[in-house]
């Protein structure tokens, strides 16, 4: 009745025959069971390249050695980095079994934190911000001039040719410089959609844009002229106590 | 039995008329005598215009060298050895004298809390001792911590090896956010460089005391920015806070004692141990001291990141450094002064309040993180409300019940309210839901999910009731939950208690 009533009203012959209800299918972001496909499963070889094992045991050196688990994190992003951007079942089962840890607790590991794709993504990961500070700043436009730009997909979607994955992303941070896209690990500030345009054609063509404001600003200052920091900045001992000159 | 409490009363009310003539009379002549008086009144001070020379993140704009050479041009590593050398309890004190207080948002006094670390008999315990920092920036709004990062991020390991010296810590974590990775290198670059140097690693500085630094990146939980939640989380776990007590102090990170702190709290203590802490303390209001990284987002012509007096009023950070209100400042609709978990202020309360802890929890919001989202009189105010009751649900860990179904539950109601499909009641339904979230979590993210709310229902209340009512006369009555009395099915049973029949 309830679930019923929340959505448009049903054709009324719909209604007289009385279905039993069920649970419409959850829209979350992500599934978080794992079934096995024939680009994801255990039998899929993975293992760390030269370069990446190197790293990998730098990361662990940086622990207690009983608590090697903390490495997890940074070695599964190691290893999303080395498996095209997503992390892939037979990389989780790696790391469990470079670290030494149970792989379940891996899996808990990579659907609780939102930068691991357990799914395969495009060569070029446009996430764009649309909480509330972007929002104010116009990201809505943004996200649809995205989406539009790339050919009408949608949030979560990947285009056609692969080559561009889109999604919706909480707060990066850069709220100072909203509206932004992140695209891979960079930070594309200031937007409008004709810089949007711009920087996606830049990407479709293989090159790669300059990262940060668009708008000509440098970082976070004021886009009308500094209102402070404009002397030089004072040097070693200046302005210190006389025992610290 | 009444007459008698009549009589009382009467008798009481009169006794009272007596003494006001009476004091009326007496003040009147106190008021005489004090204009006679030839003492002034204090001059008021007025806070903000703090000067170039008195900025601590010179850098913030990252127009220098963030690597080391630029840094120690610009102070950093300035005699650090002598800092280390005074020992522990100085380190401390002068931290305590300066009147810091925590800038990740709670604001508790960090010489206070550095001193836990210190317990007597300490030094018996064989456990290795850490100093976390939490760099895992995500709370909407705030982006100050992302321009010491990356512009100076010289200034923050310095800071660890001070502050790490101050609490005894063996070695500091400093954990980024995932989505931070230009932030990071910087950071890792700087620790890289200060090893080179010799100011980190055994006999840092040549002090002869030893420490380590680690960069730890998460990848993407708002959560983590909790403290027991960013233990669990270096931990190679998922973010989800820890119940408290054992305080971290005690069992923190690998089960040693541990001190979470802000980077923009580390950051600055070098600089105050070099300066004085009277130098610092000289800035804001009492118990409000020092300098401030303000981030100011939304509908301001120029928004920017910029480093201020305590105790600004909201008003001059907002004018003089970011060109003012789009459409001028009466044109303001409303400002969250603190980032996103602190409730909204209307126009009249914004031209009136300084920017600090003090001055904001009296006028029922909070400095938070120093996140300024100004919202002008073309904002959606209840969609963007509503839009911070989305971030909650998707950030919430989902430990704790209340919060994990509330933020649900929320964002579904926040979602309606902005269209207006709901009755009238619902807003105080929905009040009360963020009472039974709020203080019944084991973090503050469910208490974050509600105050946002709880702002908006109290200075725009009458435009939800507005919408409701507008909807109302569009689509006629409307139950709880959404339902439209129009789409019911008389031919069915169907409970009483739906509010389709209630009046608006």
């Amino acid at each position: 009745m309830l679930s019923r009533l929340t959505r448009s009203t049903p054709p009324r012959s719909l209604v007289r025959r009385r279905f039993i209800s069920s649970t419409p299918s959850r829209k979350s972001d992500a599934l978080f069971v794992h079934r096995d496909t024939p680009y994801n499963n255990p039998k899929i070889a993975f293992e760390f390249n030269e370069e990446n094992m190197k790293r990998a045991q730098d990361i662990i050196s940086h622990y207690p050695p009983q608590y090697k688990k903390a490495a997890v994190i940074p070695l599964l992003d190691l290893g999303q980095r080395q498996n095209k951007g997503w992390t892939s079942i037979s990389v989780m089962n790696y790391v469990a079994n470079l670290l030494g840890m149970p792989p379940m607790r891996v899996y808990e590991v990579a659907t609780f934190y939102t930068m691991f794709n357990r799914e395969p993504i495009g060569q070029n990961f446009v996430q764009v911000c649309t909480t509330t500070p972007c929002m104010l700043r116009g990201s809505t436009e943004i996200l649809e001039t995205v989406c539009e730009h790339l050919g009408g997909i949608k949030p979560g979607q990947t285009t056609a040719d692969g080559k561009f994955t889109v999604v919706e992303v909480e707060c990066q941070g850069a709220c100072s410089n909203a509206p932004m896209f992140v695209v891979g690990d960079d930070f594309y500030e200031d937007l409008t959609p004709q810089s949007t345009k711009k920087i996606l054609d830049a990407f479709k063509k293989g090159e790669k844009p300059k990262p940060g404001p668009q708008s000509g600003r440098k970082t976070s200052e004021n886009s009308a002229g500094l209102t402070n920091l404009t002397t030089k900045p004072y040097g070693p001992g200046e302005h210190c106590l006389p025992e610290f000159q | 039995m009444t007459s008698t409490m009549l009589k009382a009363s009467s008798s009481s009310s009169q006794a009272l008329l007596r003494t006001t003539r009476f004091s009326k009379q007496f003040r009147a002549k106190l008021r005489t005598s004090r204009s006679l008086a030839t003492a002034a009144e204090p001059p008021v001070r007025r806070y903000g215009g703090l000067k170039d020379q008195d900025r601590i993140f010179t850098n913030a704009y990252c127009r220098h060298d963030h690597g080391i050479k630029g840094a120690m041009s610009r102070g950093d590593w300035h005699r650090t050895k002598d800092i280390i050398l005074k020992g522990d309890s100085w380190i401390i004190q002068n931290i305590k004298d300066s009147g810091l207080r925590g800038r990740g948002g709670a604001g508790f006094p960090s010489g206070l809390k550095w001193s836990f670390m210190n317990k007597p008999g300490w030094e018996k315990d064989p456990r290795p001792r850490y100093l976390v920092i939490n760099a895992d920036e995500g709370e909407p709004g705030t982006c100050k911590d992302r321009e010491i990062l990356r512009g100076d991020p010289h200034k923050l390991i310095e800071g660890c090896l001070v502050a790490g010296r101050g609490m005894n810590a063996t070695a500091a974590y400093i954990y980024i956010r995932g989505e931070f990775y230009q932030e990071a290198s910087h950071v890792q670059q700087a620790i890289n460089e200060a090893y080179a140097a010799g100011f980190l690693g055994k006999n840092a500085c040549g002090s002869g005391y030893s420490f380590d630094v680690y960069v730890h990146r998460g990848a993407g939980a708002y959560i983590c920015g909790e403290e027991t939640a960013l233990i669990e989380s270096i931990e190679g776990k998922q973010g989800k806070p820890r119940l408290k007590p054992p305080f971290p102090a005690d069992v923190g990170l690998f089960g040693c004692p541990t001190t979470v702190a802000n980077v923009e709290t580390v950051a600055v203590a070098p600089t105050i141990c070099r300066r004085g802490a009277s130098w610092f303390a000289g800035f804001g209001r009492a118990r409000n001291q020092g300098t401030k990284l303000y981030c100011i987002s939304g509908h301001v012509n120029n928004p920017c990141v910029v480093e201020e007096e305590m105790s600004i009023p909201l008003k001059d950070l907002i004018e003089k450094h970011c060109g003012g209100v789009i459409g001028g400042w009466d044109n303001l609709l409303g400002i969250v002064p603190g980032g996103s978990s602190v409730p909204i202020l209307p126009i009249d309360m914004c031209s009136e309040v300084l920017m600090d802890y003090d001055s904001l929890k009296d006028a029922g919001s909070g400095l938070g993180t120093g996140a300024v989202i100004v919202m002008n009189k073309s904002t959606d105010v209840v969609k963007a409300i509503a839009r911070f009751s989305q971030f909650y649900k998707h950030e919430s860990c989902g430990q704790c019940t209340p919060c994990r179904e509330g933020t649900t539950w929320m964002m579904n109601m926040m979602d309606r309210m902005v269209e207006g499909r709901g009755h009238q009641r619902e807003i105080d339904m929905l009040l009360e839901l963020t009472k039974q979230v709020e203080g019944r979590t084991i973090c503050a993210l469910g208490d974050a999910a509600a105050w946002p709310i709880q702002g908006l229902m109290r200075h725009f209340r009458p435009e939800v009731e507005r919408r409701i009512a507008e909807f109302r006369a569009k689509n006629g009555a409307v139950g709880f939950g959404g339902h439209l009395a129009s789409a019911a099915d008389d031919t069915l049973a169907s409970p009483d208690n739906l509010g389709l029949r209630l009046p608006a």
